[in-house]
């Protein structure tokens, strides 16, 4: 994982609630085995006429949010399926930033295991931040999770909250694995107890 | 300290809990298809890491199986693949695994009750949302994305928040028309499809401890429509019943020591939940859903909502949208919606029990002019015990297509799928645009419900047959 810093980035703006995963990465693009290349799928139904050409109509084609690396979506971002593949989509295509009010738990989980800083603010913050892009399509955002501040041009910066050992690993690029695999004595201890306690699992 | 089942069950799983540090949990199985783990076997090879514990694993394939003409080489070649890829990761590492032709084959969630592999007070997880199906046994059954597969797989672990508690209290006697789906779809109605975000659902009450396993299994795995990360039912004579002399249920000196650890499970008698919610289970009628989100659904009774009826603004638009897409209008009443498909199956619906209700509701009908029905059977196991009690027969007859196992149309990831604009009638969970083909339209229903609207062409309220 790439470790996560400062940037100033354009914020495209989607402004709809319960995006859901099935939205961000139809189906049919799932039976793929390998990891990466899911960007050229996101959001497909929605950007893509059914000949394959772009859909004008859908925010994220407006040449205004082209290389936006942070999206500023509606209520309950991610719903849906726990499709891991959302998140691959949506950091394959380029964002590594996503401001919302809330998320789905495993869609939330999944952003960080991936690079992706899921920022949650209030309802009130978010319409602050959804006029500004509205009123000015392309403007860029500062995102400084050092500091977890966010700035913008019209000054609706805000700070957020952030879970300390999600931000360590987004700051390091450090992978989950590596660091549970630091506690491997602890596994194996809790494991010869776990054959004691629940013998029936281990026959 | 009086614990909830939730607390009980994550003490006992944890393993380190370090300060700056999310605790880790202990995995006891871990459940596997052919969609979200190929990606986790590849993150394994490439970091030179090996699986800790294969006995944990029980893997399948069922999202892309096809459900007809299985001995045909599968035609759509990424599927194909798919499934290779597979049949060599799980020989590979020495996983058990229930492939396509085998007799045990099914849906995951279907499946893996029927070996008894699932047992109370377990952590159970799998690359699924439903996942939470196993809750119905007193585990704490939750999804995974692919990198947490992958993390299972190498530490037997998974760094988790603990979750807040919610008791969902369903008392009072459930009418014989409505099941456990309609429970399921009432209690997201009432909260919505976040409600239970951050929570993990115990469901219990007089209407949930009457419902039978396969009940239980409905009702839990649709938690995550609750937005819910688990559901949970407190263990009972019924779970036991259940799992005795399954493949992986213990046996003898180990049956004993596990019942009475299975016993000490239930929460403790004024234990405190984070959140209460309420119904009473006569309330609740049989549910259809009208919209695009599994929480836009009414009683069959009812009527399509106009959006002016939502005070709240996000819900009021999400419902103009979901008209739009539906193609419904406001105030139609649910009985004068036609349908084009009717799809019974799915790790929600896909069992006996399930096919036994829509045999009776089907039993000397025909579906009606024009519509097309799908009986999809959870798995092998479900399909067999069907045939041998005739139910195949009754769907024949009346002109269904009776299927091989798999997720089939719940997902339509097989070729099994809407086109626009067609409507269907089905025993899913999901009804998000497009889930069952671009521009399908889904009404989620009970296995009864669909049966029904099977054979007037329109949705019924059964309480009226
Ligand atoms: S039946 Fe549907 S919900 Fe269940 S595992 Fe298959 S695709 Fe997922």
């Amino acid at each position: 994982m790439e470790p996560y810093k400062k940037h100033e980035s354009i914020a495209a703006l989607m402004n709809r609630s319960n995006v859901d995963t099935d939205q961000i990465i139809p189906k049919q693009f799932l039976k793929k085995v390998e990891r990466s290349g899911f960007g050229a799928h996101l959001f497909h139904d929605w950007r893509f006429n059914d000949d394959g050409s772009d859909n004008p109509d859908f925010e994220l084609n407006k040449p205004a949010f082209k290389g936006a690396r942070i999206l500023v979506a509606g209520d309950n971002f991610g719903c849906g399926s726990s499709r891991e593949h959302a998140p691959w989509a949506i950091a394959d295509y380029g964002f590594n930033t996503i401001i919302s009010t809330s998320y789905a738990d495993i869609f939330y989980n999944n952003c960080f295991k991936n690079g992706i800083l899921a920022i949650k603010v209030d309802k009130n913050q978010l319409d602050k931040l959804m006029a500004e892009i509205s009123a000015n399509e392309g403007v860029r955002f500062v995102v400084d999770l050092e500091n977890q501040q966010v700035t913008t041009p019209a000054g609706n910066g805000f700070s957020f909250e952030i879970d300390p050992f999600r931000k360590g690993n987004l700051l390091s690029g450090l992978d989950d694995i590596g660091l549970t695999l630091k506690h491997v004595d602890k596994i194996g201890e809790y494991e010869a107890r776990h054959k004691q306690t629940f013998p029936w699992l281990w026959v | 300290m009086k614990k909830t089942m939730y607390e009980k069950i994550w003490d006992s799983h944890l393993v380190v809990d370090a300060a700056g540090q999310a605790p880790l949990i202990y995995v006891d199985r871990h459940l596997m298809h052919e969609v979200t783990s190929p990606q986790a076997f590849e993150g394994l090879r490439l970091a030179g890491r090996k699986v800790r514990n294969p006995h944990s694993i029980l893997a399948t394939m069922d999202h892309c199986v096809p459900t007809k003409n299985r001995d045909l080489p599968i035609a759509d070649p990424i599927a194909k693949k798919q499934i290779e890829v597979m049949a060599e990761n799980c020989r590979e590492n020495d996983l058990n695994l229930y492939d396509m032709k085998n007799s045990n084959n099914g849906v995951i969630h279907v499946v893996v009750p029927e070996h008894g592999f699932v047992h109370p007070g377990m952590v159970v997880v799998c690359g699924d949302s439903h996942t939470a199906t196993h809750g119905a046994f007193g585990a704490l059954a939750f999804g995974i994305g692919t990198s947490e597969v992958e993390h299972v797989m190498a530490t037997q672990t998974l760094p988790q928040k603990k979750s807040k508690t919610m008791l969902v209290q369903v008392d009072g006697t459930l009418s014989k028309y409505s099941s456990a789906k309609d429970i399921a779809l009432a209690i997201i109605g009432k909260i919505g499809t976040a409600g239970g975000t951050g929570y993990v659902i115990e469901y219990a009450g007089e209407a949930i401890r009457a419902l039978s396993m396969e009940g239980r299994m409905t009702l839990c795995n649709m938690a995550i429509e609750a937005g819910a990360r688990a559901g949970l039912v407190a263990p009972d004579k019924k779970t036991y019943d259940y799992l005795k002399g399954r493949e992986f249920a213990p046996s003898g000196k180990n049956w004993d020591l596990a019942l009475a650890y299975w016993k000490s499970l239930p929460s403790d008698e004024g234990a405190v939940f984070d959140a209460v919610i309420a119904l009473n289970a006569a309330d609740i009628a049989p549910q259809v859903s009208w919209g695009t989100s599994p929480e836009q659904v009414v009683g069959v009774d009812g009527a399509v909502p106009a959006p002016e009826s939502f005070e709240n603004e996000s819900k009021r638009k999400a419902c103009e949208s979901a008209l739009a897409y539906m193609g419904l209008t406001a105030n139609t009443r649910i009985t004068d919606i036609p349908i084009d498909l009717v799809f019974i199956g799915s790790c929600t619906n896909g069992r006996i029990e399930d096919f036994r209700i829509a045999a009776e509701v089907t039993k000397g009908t025909k579906v009606a002019r024009g519509v097309k029905a799908i009986a999809v059977p959870g798995s092998y196991h479900v399909k067999h015990q069907a045939e041998d009690e005739g139910l195949d027969k009754i769907f024949i007859e009346a002109g269904w297509e009776w299927r091989d196992p798999g997720c089939s149309m719940c997902l339509a990831m097989n070729g099994d799928e809407l086109t626009k604009g067609q409507r269907s009638a089905s025993t899913s969970n999901r009804n998000f645009e497009g889930r069952q083909g671009k521009g399908g339209r889904t009404h989620l229903v009970s296995p009864a419900m669909a049966a029904a609207a099977a054979a007037a062409g329109h949705f019924v309220d059964i309480r009226t047959l």
